[in-house]
């Protein structure tokens, strides 16, 4: 065994492992947001509304994230720079990364699964507690934001924290379109050095880290939580 | 003399069914500021559902609905029930009316004192200074000042039904419905939240109390609505129903509920 390389390949590891955080963070941010609109389509939706998020669930949990990775790079990555003066925008520079694609991909899949998870939860709020914010006078609107759906995340945070766990570890398929993510930078110290394990070992350690920081953070904000278990 | 007092509520000609099946066939019911109305009557009488028509959590098939004066605008909806016109005025009004549930419903991401502040800054829009000091007052009313920071949870029963009570307190309620307080609690825990109620009676507030505590009823009520499948079969003053009902049901069921 020989970790001589790592001296060289730090900076390396640390970009990669920014990378790779940096996925993670954006796609479970914003597949939040998105599962939020599916989740109440599927439950407080009309039967159009309703079809469409149920179908959109279905396609992103039904198909490997890998095709709709690139079905995402290299059909509508193609498409994109017949857009007309697409490449003098000031999103070019993002737009032609394999990181954006990665970025979006990983959203989209992630809002699929979160949703159905917050479907659930939302369905699991006791039904006696929305009807006393209703009889207290709140708005259906105010009864969402204060009551239904802050109840329903609570309800749903100990899944919540296991599907981010999952997410990272869906991440190293982003090397596949250029990303130079934590699983990429391995490959590259292979090439170079020729070192197969070594390498691997490492990035694993790297894994793990953030593994055990999303799970520690969870359990911290999970004992915030008042419920009798 | 009591007919000078302004009227708080008033309900008449309400009707509901569910599916086939009719619940309220008729029930009418006025309380006037200061009363306090016990609806009384075997399970399946209609009178939870006849409580719960009055804030419209269940819409009725037909009847009119006034609260302070203000009547609810009512319109036929599909499927043979009533709709609000708007449901502005209905939101404004609930939030006249204090409801007390039987599962008391408080609700457990949050405090007891956030539980009562909750309508008060987000409905009535109480500056939450306000509302704080409201709430610590309910809360030494109630008993609980001690328990304002705990989570539902963590409370007895008893202790969850007495915060519920000052949440509904907390909106200055016109008038307050009981939909059976006592009955989801254990015994023991029954004796502190009646108190806490009869306290209420006395200060004069107005309420409507769907209870299946017949010697409370009999204690603290002004007037005394007994329901039966779904009509009042009887109503008048505590004494009459309970010393000398008219109505044969209404004798068979308080002899077999006062002793």
């Amino acid at each position: 065994m020989s970790f001589s390389w790592i001296d060289a390949y730090w900076p390396l590891l640390l970009t990669g492992a920014w990378q790779t955080v940096s996925l993670l963070v954006i796609s479970v941010f914003f597949g939040f947001l998105i599962a939020i609109g599916l989740a109440f389509a599927q439950v407080s939706g009309g039967p159009l509304t309703r079809a469409l998020a149920q179908g959109y669930c279905t396609f992103f949990r039904g198909t490997p994230l890998l095709i709709q990775l690139w079905l995402l790079y290299y059909g509508v990555g193609s498409l994109l720079p017949m857009i007309p003066g697409i490449r003098q925008s000031l999103f070019w520079p993002i737009l032609r990364e394999g990181f954006f694609f990665a970025a979006v991909s990983f959203t989209l899949n992630y809002a699929a699964y979160e949703a159905e998870v917050l479907r659930g939860a939302l369905l699991a709020v006791p039904k006696g507690e929305l009807e006393a914010g209703r009889a207290f006078g709140m708005s259906p609107w105010r009864l969402t934001r204060r009551i239904w759906l802050p109840r329903a995340i609570r309800i749903a945070l100990p899944t919540i924290g296991g599907e981010i766990v999952m997410q990272l570890k869906a991440t190293p398929l982003a090397f596949t379109v250029t990303v130079m993510d934590l699983y990429a930078v391995a490959t590259k110290v292979r090439q170079d050095t020729l070192l197969v394990y070594e390498p691997l070992i490492v990035v694993t350690v790297f894994y793990l880290v953030i593994t055990a920081l999303i799970a520690g953070t969870f359990r911290l904000v999970e004992r915030q939580i008042p419920m009798r278990r | 003399m009591a007919e000078l007092r302004p009227q708080a509520l008033c309900v008449e000609n309400l009707h509901k069914r569910f599916g086939t099946q009719e619940v309220l066939k008729g029930v009418s019911a006025t309380a006037r500021k200061g009363d306090v109305i016990a609806i009384i009557g075997s399970s399946g009488s209609g009178k939870s559902t006849f409580l719960r028509c009055i804030n419209l959590l269940e819409m009725p098939d037909s009847g009119r609905i006034t609260v302070n004066g203000e009547e609810i605008g009512l319109k036929p909806a599909r499927g043979g029930h009533l709709q609000p016109k708007s449901w502005r005025q209905v939101e404004r009004i609930r939030g006249g009316l204090g409801m007390v549930f039987q599962s008391f419903n408080l609700w457990a991401h949050m405090t007891v004192l956030e539980n009562i502040i909750e309508a008060p800054v987000h409905v009535l829009g109480l500056s939450r200074r306000e509302a704080i000091d409201k709430a610590e007052a309910l809360l030494n009313k109630v008993g609980l000042y001690d328990k304002r920071d705990a989570y539902p949870a963590f409370l007895s029963g008893g202790q969850q039904q007495r915060a519920a009570i000052a949440r509904a307190l907390c909106i200055d309620p016109a008038v307050m419905l009981f939909d059976e307080p006592t009955s989801a609690l254990d015994p023991e825990l029954v004796g502190e939240v009646l108190k806490v109620i009869r306290g209420l009676a006395e200060e004069g507030r107005t309420m409507l109390l769907v209870t299946h505590e017949m010697r409370f009823a009999r204690d603290v009520s002004s007037h005394v609505l007994f329901l039966h499948q779904g009509r009042v079969e009887e109503e008048g003053p505590p004494h009459q129903i309970f010393d000398a009902p008219v109505s044969a049901r209404c004798r068979e069921f308080t002899a077999t509920l006062s002793r």
